[in-house]
C-alpha cells in the first residue's frame, strides 16, 4: 500500500507532465503545419500532396508522440485520482500553449487574448470541478 | 474565414461526438480494472468489436486532421483556447442527448468557457 504523501506525488508528477506535454504536442504541430503551408481543402489531389508533407514531417512525429505521452499520463493518473480532481488542474494547459507559442513560435499574443484563455481557465476548472457522475441517484 | 469556422466546426464537433462513442464503447465493454499493458491490448482489441469504437475513432481523426489544417494557417495559441468549446458542446449533448443533469457550477463554468472564447476571436490580431 503506498503513503497518500507518495501517492499525491505521484499524482502531481503525472499532471505535470499532462500540462507540459500536451501544450509541446500542439505546439509542434503547429511549427510542422506551417512548414507545410497553408492547406487547401480542394481540389483533393492537392490534400494528397499535404498528406505526403504532414506524414514526412518529423516535427509533426513528434508533436504525435508529445500529445501519446500526455494521453498515456492522463489514462495513468485517472487510474486512481479522481477525474474531477485530475481535470480542474490540467486547465491551465491553455495557458501554457500560450506561453510556449509566444515564446518559442514568436506569436504575438494580444493582452485580450490572455485575458480570454485566463477566463477559459476558470471556466474549465469550474466545469470540471464538479461530482462527475450526474445520472446516478437523479 | 468560412474555412477556419467550418475546420473548427469539424474539430469541435466530430472531436467531442467522437470522445462520446468511444466512451459509449468503453462503457460497453465494462470497468477496466487490470492497467498490465497486456490486458490493456486486451480491452482495446475487444474494444475494436464495437463499431461505435470505430465509429468515434474516424470522427476523431477528422477533428484531429481538421486541427493539423487549421495549424497550418492560424497561430496555436489561438487556434487552442477556441477548441475549448467543446466544453460547451460536450456539456449541451450530455444534457440534452444523453440527459445528465448539469448543475449550476458547470452551466456557469460553461458559461465562463463561453465567454473566454468570444475574447479570444475578439482580439484575434
Amino acid at each position: 500500500m503506498e503513503s497518500p504523501r507518495r501517492l499525491h506525488l505521484k499524482t502531481l508528477i503525472l499532471i505535470f507532465i499532462m500540462v507540459i506535454a500536451a501544450p509541446l504536442g500542439n505546439v509542434l504541430l503547429g511549427k510542422g503545419m506551417k512548414h507545410v503551408g497553408a492547406v487547401q481543402l480542394w481540389p483533393p489531389a492537392q490534400l494528397l500532396h499535404v498528406f505526403t508533407l504532414v506524414f514526412t514531417s518529423a516535427t509533426i512525429w513528434l508533436g504525435v508522440g508529445s500529445l501519446l505521452v500526455f494521453f498515456a499520463a492522463y489514462m495513468i493518473v485517472l487510474s486512481w485520482a479522481d477525474y474531477s480532481y485530475v481535470q480542474p488542474a490540467s486547465s491551465i494547459s491553455y495557458a501554457v500553449v500560450a506561453l510556449l507559442a509566444s515564446t518559442w513560435l514568436g506569436e504575438f499574443v494580444p493582452p485580450l487574448r490572455w485575458a480570454g484563455i485566463a477566463v477559459i481557465c476558470i471556466g474549465v476548472f469550474l466545469v470540471g470541478h464538479t461530482h462527475p457522475n450526474t445520472t446516478e441517484n437523479g | 474565414m468560412a474555412e477556419f469556422i467550418f475546420l473548427m466546426f469539424l474539430i469541435v464537433v466530430f472531436g467531442t461526438v467522437g470522445e462520446i462513442f468511444v466512451s459509449r464503447a468503453m462503457k460497453d465493454h465494462g470497468e477496466v480494472k487490470n492497467f498490465r499493458p497486456r490486458a490493456l491490448i486486451a480491452v482495446i482489441v475487444r474494444a475494436l468489436h464495437s463499431k461505435w469504437m470505430w465509429l468515434g475513432v474516424a470522427m476523431m481523426a477528422i477533428g484531429f486532421f481538421s486541427l493539423l489544417a487549421v495549424f497550418s494557417f492560424e497561430n496555436v495559441s489561438f487556434v487552442v483556447p477556441v477548441t475549448a468549446l467543446s466544453y460547451v458542446v460536450g456539456a449541451l449533448g450530455g444534457r440534452f442527448f444523453l440527459g445528465e443533469r448539469v448543475n449550476l457550477q458547470r452551466w456557469i463554468g460553461i458559461l465562463l468557457v463561453g465567454a473566454g472564447v468570444t475574447l479570444v476571436l475578439i482580439g484575434r490580431s
